[in-house]
C-alpha cells in the first residue's frame, strides 16, 4: 500500500508539478486548491502527509494547519508548508500552528522528493 | 529522477494570465478607492503565486521582476506604505511588462528586457523612497533556503576543518514535551541519523513520570547520540545532521559536538557547543560567495543588460484568434449528447440488420430520436461559441483609468450584465465600436471636474456599461452623466456642411442622429483620445453589419446614452418554463422577481376592469396570459393559479399561469427570421421533448396587456 499525500496549492501548475513528481515516485496524491477544500477532503479520510502552500484564497495554509491539528486523525500527521518566504517569521507562524516543517519555494522535483522521502521513508 | 518541468510551464503561463487579470482589476479597484481589504490580499497573492511559479519553472526574469512588485505590494498590504496613485500606476505598468514577459515565455523566446528594466527601476526607486527603514531589509533578495543556515554552514564547515581528525559527532538531543505535536517523529530522525554512520544512542529516562501519569502525546526522554564516521560512508558533515533537526530547532535543546579523541573531548565540546546553536546566531558576516548554493537560482540578476540578439520585437501572440475557452459544463453536455447519439445509432443499425415491416413504427421513432439528438448536438456546438460579454467588457476598467488620468478627469465606470452571453463572432466585431463609444463618452461626454462642479454636479463623472437581453435583442448601453450633446452646435455644423438646410425644422432625434454622419466632429479641440470624427459613422456601419443598430439619446447637461441593439440569433437564455392550459411558455429568469400563490383577498379591481394584486406595499397589475394569447386555460379561478411577478420596461406585473415547470437554459430561435415578429414574444425554442415553446418578451407583453385592458392608474392605490 503506497503512502498517500494531500497536496494543497491554489496554483494549478504548482499542484500539477507536485502531484506529478510524487506520483512518479509511487505515492498516492490527492489535490486541493485551497485550505477549505483540503480540510473538507481531510475530514473524509486520512493521509500519511499533507503538503500545503501558505498563501491561498478562502483559507490559507496556516489556518488549514491549525484546523487539521484539531482533527484527531491529523494530530501527528506530518504537515509540510510550501513557502516562498525564507524569513523565519512565517516559518515560526507555521510551526506554532502545528506544521512539521517546510520546503522553500522554488524547489525542484528532486528537492521535493528528497524531503518527502525523509519524512515518509 | 529528473522531471521535465516544461510540461507545467504552459499551465503556469495560463494561470498567470488569470493572475495578471486579477492584479490589474484589483489595482484599478484600489485606485478608485472601491476596494476592501480582500482586494489587496488577492493582488498580493496573485503576484506572489506568479513569483513562486516563475522561479520553479525557470522563468527567472519573471521571478525577479515580480519579486520587486511583491515587495511593494507586501508593504501596501501590511499598511507600511500608503496606496498612492503613483504606486498604482507603476504597478499597472508592471502588469503590462509581465504580460510581455509571459508572451515571450509562451513563445519560448528570450524576453526583451529594456521596458522591464525601466519599470523595475521605477519600482526600485519607489521602494527606496520609503521613510520606513524596513524597506532596506525587505529589499534584500530573498534567498529561499534561508541565508542563515547557509552562512552558518560555512562557519561550521570551517570549524569542522580544524577537527578534521574527528571520529564523528556527539549529539545531545532533548525534545521539549510538545515536540511530537508538530508531527515530527524522533524515530524518523534517528533512522536518518543511523543512515549516516554508526550510531549509538543512549536514552535518558530520568524525566519519565510514573506510568499512570504518562501522557502518550508528550515527549519525556532525552538522548545522547554518538554518531561515528565509518569507512564506507566517510566523514559525516555537520550540515547534514543539522538538516535533520532543522524543523525542530525551536522544539528541543540540541547540541552537536565533534567527537575527537577521548582525551580532549571535553574541552573541544565546550567550544563547539557555543556555536552549534540555532540558525539565528549572527554569523552572517561569515558568508562566502562560494556558499550560495543551488537554491539561490530563483533571484536572477535582472539588472544585467539584455542580450543584443533578443531585441527582435515579438509581435503580440495572436492566440485569441484560434481558441475558445469553454466551460466544462458545456463540454460535459456535449459528451452526454454524443453518448445518446451513439445509443440511437446502434439501435437503428440493429434494427436495420433484422428489419421487418411490423417494426416500422419503431423505426420512425428511432429516426425521430436521431433527429432530436442531432439537433441538440448542433445547438450545443453553437453554444460553445457563446461567451459572456465580460470578455469584451474587461478591458474597459483599465481603459477608463488610463484615459481619465491622461485627460485629468475623474470618472467611475460601472458595469452590469457582464454575464450576458454573446456569440463569439459578434463579440469580436462589437469590441472596437464599444471602445470607440466609451472613448467618446470619456472625451466629449464627461466634463472636466471644474466644469462639473461649476454645473453643480459631482466632480466624479460616471460611465455605465450595461448589457442585457430584451425583446429578442442583446442591448448594450453606454451611458454617461456628462454634458450631453450640444444641439445648437450640431445643427450649426450640419448647416455649415450643407447636410441640412437652415430652414429645415428637424426634430431633436434627427439632430442628434447627425453625429453618425460621415465626417462629423464637433469637438472643439481634437484630442488624441477620440480622434477626428472618423468614427461614429464607422461605429454605426459596423453595428449594422451585424444586423443591429445604435441609437443615441441625450439630455443637455445631464448626459448621453448610446444604445446598441444586436439581434439574438444564437443567444442562450436562462428560462423558467410555465404552463397555461396545454401551452408551455418560457419567461426569462432575469425578469422574474418571485413566484407566489395568490391570496384572493389581495386582488382588487381598479377602474372597473383592471385587476391589481397587493404585494406587500405595492400594487401590481395582473396579466392573464390566456387572455393575451387567447388560449384555453386549465382554470380561470384566481385561487387555483400561480402568480409569477416579473419586471420589465414598464414596471412590475404579475403573470397568471397554471403551473410552474422546470428552469432550464434554452437556445433562442428568432421568430422574425423564421416566421414574423410577434408582440410579446421574443423568440421560440425547442424543448427536450421536441415541442416548441414561445419565449415571452416581458416588456412587450406588458404593453400588449395594457392595450387589451387599458390601465388608467394602478400605482400606489
Amino acid at each position: 500500500m503506497s503512502k498517500s499525500i494531500l497536496a494543497v496549492d491554489d496554483s494549478t501548475s504548482m499542484r500539477q508539478m507536485v502531484a506529478f513528481t510524487l506520483k512518479g515516485a509511487g505515492y498516492q496524491v490527492v489535490e486541493a486548491a485551497d485550505g477549505q477544500q483540503a480540510l473538507d477532503i481531510a475530514k473524509t479520510r486520512g493521509f500519511d502527509m499533507v503538503l500545503s502552500d501558505v498563501n491561498m484564497p478562502i483559507m490559507d495554509g496556516i489556518e488549514l494547519i491549525k484546523n487539521l491539528r484539531t482533527l484527531p486523525a491529523y494530530k501527528f500527521t506530518p504537515i509540510l508548508m510550501l513557502t516562498t518566504e525564507a524569513g523565519t517569521e512565517k516559518k515560526m507562524e507555521g510551526k506554532s500552528a502545528g506544521a512539521t516543517g517546510w520546503i522553500v519555494k522554488p524547489f525542484n522535483p528532486d528537492q521535493l522528493l528528497k524531503t518527502v522521502k525523509r519524512v515518509l521513508g | 529522477m529528473t522531471i521535465d518541468l516544461s510540461q507545467f510551464k504552459q499551465t503556469f503561463i495560463e494561470e498567470s494570465d488569470e493572475g495578471l487579470d486579477v492584479l490589474e482589476s484589483g489595482l484599478l479597484a484600489l485606485d478608485s478607492g472601491s476596494a476592501d481589504d480582500e482586494v489587496i490580499h488577492a493582488v498580493f497573492r496573485a503576484a506572489h503565486s506568479i513569483k513562486g511559479g516563475a522561479g520553479t519553472f525557470g522563468l527567472n526574469e519573471i521571478a525577479g521582476f515580480t519579486h520587486v512588485m511583491e515587495t511593494l505590494l507586501d508593504e501596501m498590504r501590511d499598511g507600511r506604505r500608503a496606496i498612492s496613485k503613483q504606486g498604482i500606476n507603476i504597478l499597472l505598468n508592471s502588469v503590462d511588462v509581465l504580460r510581455e514577459l509571459m508572451d515571450a515565455a509562451r513563445d519560448d523566446v528570450p524576453p526583451e528586457m529594456s521596458r522591464a528594466n525601466e519599470v523595475k527601476g521605477q519600482l526600485d526607486a519607489l521602494l527606496a523612497n520609503s521613510e520606513d527603514d524596513q524597506t532596506q531589509k525587505t529589499e534584500e533578495p530573498e534567498s529561499p533556503a534561508g541565508d542563515q543556515t547557509d552562512s552558518e554552514d560555512s562557519f561550521s564547515e570551517k570549524f569542522s576543518e580544524q577537527f578534521s581528525q574527528q571520529k564523528g559527532w556527539l549529539i545531545r538531543f532533548h525534545p521539549h514535551q510538545h515536540m511530537l505535536r508538530t508531527g515530527n517523529d524522533t524515530v524518523r530522525m534517528f533512522k536518518e541519523l543511523a543512515s549516516l554512520g554508526d550510531m549509538e544512542n543512549t536514552a535518558d529516562i530520568s524525566q519519565l513520570p510514573e506510568f499512570s501519569l504518562i501522557d502518550p502525546e508528550l515527549s519525556y526522554l532525552s538522548w545522547e547520540i554518538i554518531l561515528k564516521n565509518n569507512e564506507t560512508q566517510g566523514v559525516i558533515e555537520k550540515t547534514v545532521i543539522e538538516e535533520i533537526f532543522e524543523w525542530v530547532d525551536d522544539d528541543c535543546d540540541l547540541s552537536i559536538e565533534p567527537l575527537i579523541s577521548p582525551s580532549n573531548e571535553e574541552s573541544s565540546a565546550d567550544i563547539v557547543a557555543e556555536v552549534s546553536v540555532s540558525p539565528s546566531i549572527d554569523t552572517i558576516a561569515e558568508v562566502t560567495p562560494a556558499d550560495t548554493i543551488e537554491t539561490t537560482n530563483n533571484v536572477t540578476p535582472i539588472a544585467s543588460p539584455p542580450e543584443e540578439k533578443t531585441t527582435q520585437k515579438k509581435k503580440k501572440s495572436s492566440t485569441e484568434g484560434g481558441s475558445i475557452r469553454v466551460g466544462t459544463d458545456k463540454v460535459d453536455s456535449l459528451i452526454n449528447m454524443v453518448g445518446e447519439l451513439v445509443i440511437t445509432q446502434s439501435m437503428l443499425s440493429q434494427m436495420g440488420d433484422e428489419f421487418s415491416m411490423d417494426k416500422l413504427e419503431d423505426l420512425r421513432e428511432g429516426l425521430a430520436q436521431l433527429e432530436r439528438n442531432t439537433r441538440e448536438l448542433q445547438e450545443s456546438v453553437m453554444r460553445i461559441r457563446m461567451l459572456p460579454i465580460s470578455f469584451s467588457f474587461q478591458r474597459f476598467p483599465r481603459l477608463v483609468h488610463d484615459l481619465s488620468q491622461k485627460m485629468d478627469k475623474k470618472i467611475e465606470l460601472k458595469m452590469t450584465g457582464e454575464q450576458t452571453e454573446l456569440d463569439k463572432t459578434v463579440m469580436e466585431k462589437i469590441g472596437d465600436p464599444l471602445v470607440h463609444l466609451v472613448r467618446n463618452s470619456l472625451d466629449h461626454g464627461i466634463e472636466s471636474p471644474e466644469v462639473r462642479v461649476a454645473a453643480g454636479k459631482s466632480e466624479v463623472g460616471t460611465i455605465n456599461l450595461n448589457a442585457y437581453h430584451q425583446g429578442g435583442f442583446i442591448i448594450i448601453e453606454i451611458i454617461d452623466d456628462g454634458a450631453g450633446l450640444p444641439k445648437d452646435k450640431l445643427l450649426a455644423k450640419a448647416i455649415e456642411k450643407g447636410l441640412v438646410s437652415p430652414n429645415d425644422n428637424l426634430p431633436d432625434e434627427k439632430i442628434y442622429d447627425l453625429i453618425f454622419h460621415p465626417g462629423f466632429s464637433t469637438a472643439e479641440q481634437v484630442t488624441d483620445v477620440s480622434g477626428r470624427g472618423v468614427g461614429m459613422d464607422v461605429v454605426r456601419k459596423n453595428i449594422k453589419e451585424l444586423g443591429g443598430n445604435v441609437d443615441v439619446t441625450t439630455e443637455q447637461g445631464k448626459g448621453t446614452k448610446f444604445t446598441i441593439r444586436l439581434p439574438l440569433t444564437l443567444a442562450i437564455l436562462d428560462g423558467q418554463l410555465i404552463r397555461v392550459g396545454s401551452e408551455t411558455y418560457i419567461i426569462p429568469l432575469v425578469s422574474i422577481i418571485e413566484s407566489l400563490e395568490i391570496q384572493t383577498e389581495n386582488v382588487n379591481s381598479i377602474a372597473g376592469t383592471t385587476e391589481v394584486y397587493k404585494m406587500r406595499d405595492e400594487y401590481i397589475p395582473l396579466v392573464r396570459l390566456y387572455e393575451v394569447f387567447d388560449v384555453q386555460p386549465e382554470t380561470t379561478r384566481l385561487q387555483d393559479c400561480l402568480l409569477v411577478v416579473v419586471e420589465g420596461d414598464g414596471g412590475k406585473a404579475g403573470i397568471l399561469v397554471d403551473d410552474l415547470l422546470s428552469q432550464q437554459q434554452v437556445v433562442i430561435k428568432s421568430l422574425e427570421t423564421n416566421y414574423k415578429r410577434l408582440e410579446g414574444i421574443s423568440g421560440a425554442t425547442i424543448l427536450g421533448d421536441g415541442t416548441v415553446a414561445l419565449i415571452l418578451d416581458v416588456s412587450g407583453l406588458l404593453s400588449l396587456a395594457k392595450k387589451i385592458e387599458p390601465v388608467k392608474s394602478y400605482a400606489n392605490g
